[in-house]
């Protein structure tokens, strides 16, 4: 590829870039990929794998033809669990690398952080982590689960196997409270009763004092929405106190793989809806993995934020193919607006939704048993990313760049 | 009975708010308190201590000999530490902060690279014991236990011993000890591995608790810097009863409003201790300097 262009004669490319723009001049180019991903610190242990199954990805990729013909080159920097390293190296990857589009962010803080720059200088990023739902921003495609898919699924059916009084401890930034706020309204919606809220500074690793709250407020189950590695202390302690409450969450397992991490049995009864792990089994699922330690022998776990990052890459290669080959946000907006760019990957069938541009997901309930394996008592097929649209969001037609949340909805036009 | 059960959690809970801060600080009350170096890196030994703990156990050491290898192994990397870098700057403090941070740096990421990003841990021993309705972790009691066995035989160590009242008189006037025949560099090297040997001790004792990552020392720093401070001058004096009052605001502001508020409170009183009594900070690193 690098031969052909440095081979290309001056003429005939200045005269492609004149005739049909700077793409057809730039065929054999490659399209860079900006990728920001936590390398290192409290995060790392969930957001490694992200960065090895982009790197999956764009081997198989580039390996038979790249995307339209060119290759795909990543740009990677190590964000290190750190809101201002996604800022400035945001800026890096817009402004100095010129990257097409950006892969980046796993806490809901940094991708509040880096979502402004993206906004400022037009850029163009794939979030592929579930988060708290309601980022309606042109700039932003979303591959991760969303609260509708995983708290409107997990909650009511927990209510109904253990019980109607819930306690929630949450991380205490924007994740955490608005998935908590999900948690509220879909308990109220099903008449039950939440008998307790802790929301625990990021960082905290002694939960003593949250422990006896807990056992003091009886409730059926605890839905524990704890980020960071310092938070994930809190099982062991827990089971240490023989708290013995099922447990509900969108983050464990799914993406920090806390039931490999700890001693069984402190995550025993713990439900979790999730749009991949590696114990799903279908065969798309034993194919990814195979791969993904075929290449990566020594992954310790293969979460869905590394199922969503393969499928982003893959989902983008369609659109900029469907495109003509063009990179240009607006060009690969006008494929998203068709409303079926699907991809058929490790998790099932996944399209994105035109309104929200967000994903659709098939949702597993995994259960942790007593040895920490993993059972699957329920799967939702095709669950939308229906709450932005329903709430007024519509992208095709305008884009307000906000995050709403259920108590701070799209206005009403 | 229901009385007696909440006086218990409240006391349960004091003591395990009072352990985690003497554990924390104990190490930097030496390091820090004693010979004025502050040391950056003391949420890395403690990281050092837990993983060596937990190879150790997984290697099949007893757990109470596995937390004995830990706090060794953290002491002597302490000893090598002090010769290679800190000695070198004790007239220069605040570039032993620059210095410090630049080891925590390199242990964190070196961790990280060499031994990956998480380990499995070794899971809390002793199971739990039930009160008034509440089940607690018999494993925070022996962590509390510990807790005051560090500060009585710190004390004794200290007080008692030929090598606590030479470390006391080098790190109070080296010059003078080192007239009298005291060889002051071993004393600062084994002083500084002390500290580095209590920092493993939390940490092989902490990490049957905790989760096992490169980065878990930092959760402890805030609390060992803000013991370390509102104890002030008096190392063995003012340790015990700083981690006692801050154990009781941390406690009680946990259980009445929750963890955002322990963590504020403990914030705020180490900022009424600088104003009010800034002696315990000031005074103590004025007097090393003399």
């Amino acid at each position: 590829m690098k031969i052909r262009t440095m081979a290309g004669l001056p003429l005939a490319a200045l005269t492609g870039s004149l005739l049909l723009g700077v793409t057809a001049a730039t065929a054999a180019d490659p399209i860079k990929i900006g990728v920001l991903e936590d390398q290192s610190g409290d995060f790392a242990a969930a957001t490694l794998v992200k960065v090895h199954a982009i790197e999956l990805a764009t081997e198989e990729i580039n390996k038979a033809g790249g995307i339209a013909g060119r290759p795909i080159e990543l740009v990677v920097y190590d964000t290190q669990s750190d809101n201002t390293r996604y800022q400035e190296f945001m800026r890096r990857v817009l402004q100095r690398d010129k990257v097409d589009v950006v892969f980046a962010g796993f806490s809901s803080a940094s991708r509040e952080a880096y979502r402004p720059i993206v906004n400022q200088f037009d850029g163009f990023a794939f979030y592929n982590n579930q988060y708290e739902g309601g980022v309606c921003d042109a700039n932003m495609v979303v591959t991760g689960a969303v609260p509708e898919q995983q708290f409107s699924t997990l909650i009511p059916w927990m209510m109904e196997t253990y019980g109607k009084k819930v306690y929630t401890i949450a991380a205490d930034y924007n994740f955490g409270q608005i998935s908590a706020e999900w948690v509220r309204n879909i308990v109220k919606e099903n008449g039950g009763e939440m008998v307790g809220e802790e929301f625990i500074p990021l960082g905290v690793s002694q939960f003593s004092q949250t422990i006896q709250n807990i056992q003091s407020a009886k409730p059926d189950f605890v839905v524990t929405l704890l980020v960071g590695t310092a938070q994930a202390s809190y099982y062991e302690q827990a089971a240490a106190a023989s708290v013995g409450l099922p447990m509900a969450s969108s983050v464990n397992v799914g993406q920090g793989y806390e039931h490999k991490r700890f001693t069984p049995p402190s995550l025993k009864d713990m439900y979790v809806t999730t749009n991949y792990i590696e114990e799903v089994d279908s065969p798309a699922s034993k194919a990814f993995l195979d791969k993904f330690r075929a290449k990566f022998p020594d992954e310790p776990y293969v979460n869905q934020e590394a199922a969503n990052s393969y499928i982003a890459i893959n989902l983008y290669k369609q659109m900029v193919e469907r495109a003509g080959g063009s990179t240009a946000r607006e060009d690969l907006r006008k494929v998203i607006a068709a409303g079926d760019v699907c991809f058929d990957g490790p998790s099932g069938k996944v399209c994105l939704d035109p309104k929200s541009q967000h994903m659709s997901h098939t949702i597993f309930l995994a259960k942790v048993n007593d040895t920490h394996g993993i059972e699957f008592p329920k799967v939702w097929e095709d669950i939308k990313p229906y709450w932005l649209g329903d709430a007024g969001c519509d992208l095709t037609k305008n884009d307000p760049s906000e995050q709403y949340t259920p108590s701070n909805p799209p206005p009403k036009p | 009975m229901d009385a007696l059960g909440a006086i218990f959690a409240s006391l349960y809970q004091f003591g395990d708010a009072f352990a985690f801060l003497v554990l924390s600080a104990c190490g930097l009350a030496i390091i820090f308190g004693m010979m004025g170096v502050i040391n950056l890196a003391h949420g890395e030994f403690i990281m050092c201590g837990a993983y060596v703990t937990v190879m150790a156990n997984r290697a099949g050491l007893p757990l109470p000999v596995a937390v004995l290898a830990g706090a060794v192994v953290a002491g002597a990397i302490g000893v090598l530490v002090e010769r290679l870098v800190i000695r070198h700057l004790y007239a220069r403090p605040l570039d032993t902060i620059v210095a410090t941070w630049g080891i925590s740096l390199i242990a964190t990421q070196g961790t990280l690279i060499v031994l990956g990003s998480t380990m499995t841990g070794v899971g809390t021993p002793l199971g739990s014991f039930e009160l008034a309705g509440n089940s607690y972790s018999t494993y925070r009691l022996v962590l509390m236990g510990s807790a005051v066995a560090v500060l009585v035989l710190l004390y004794l160590f200290f007080n008692k011993t030929r090598f606590g009242v030479l470390a006391r008189a080098t790190i109070q006037v080296p010059h003078m000890a080192e007239a009298l025949g005291v060889d002051t560099r071993l004393i600062y090297a084994m002083t500084f591995g002390i500290g580095a040997g209590l920092a493993g001790l939390t940490g092989g004792l902490y990490a049957p608790t905790m989760t096992m990552v490169p980065t878990m020392g930092t959760t402890f720093i805030m609390e060992a810097f803000v013991t370390v401070v509102v104890g002030g001058a008096d190392v063995f004096l003012g340790t015990a009863p700083a981690a006692a009052a801050l154990a009781i605001v941390k406690a009680s502001l946990t259980s009445w409003y929750g963890q955002l508020f322990g963590q504020i409170g403990l914030l705020i009183a180490v900022i009424l201790v600088i104003r009010l009594l800034p002696r315990g900070v000031s005074g103590f690193l004025l007097r090393e300097r003399a």
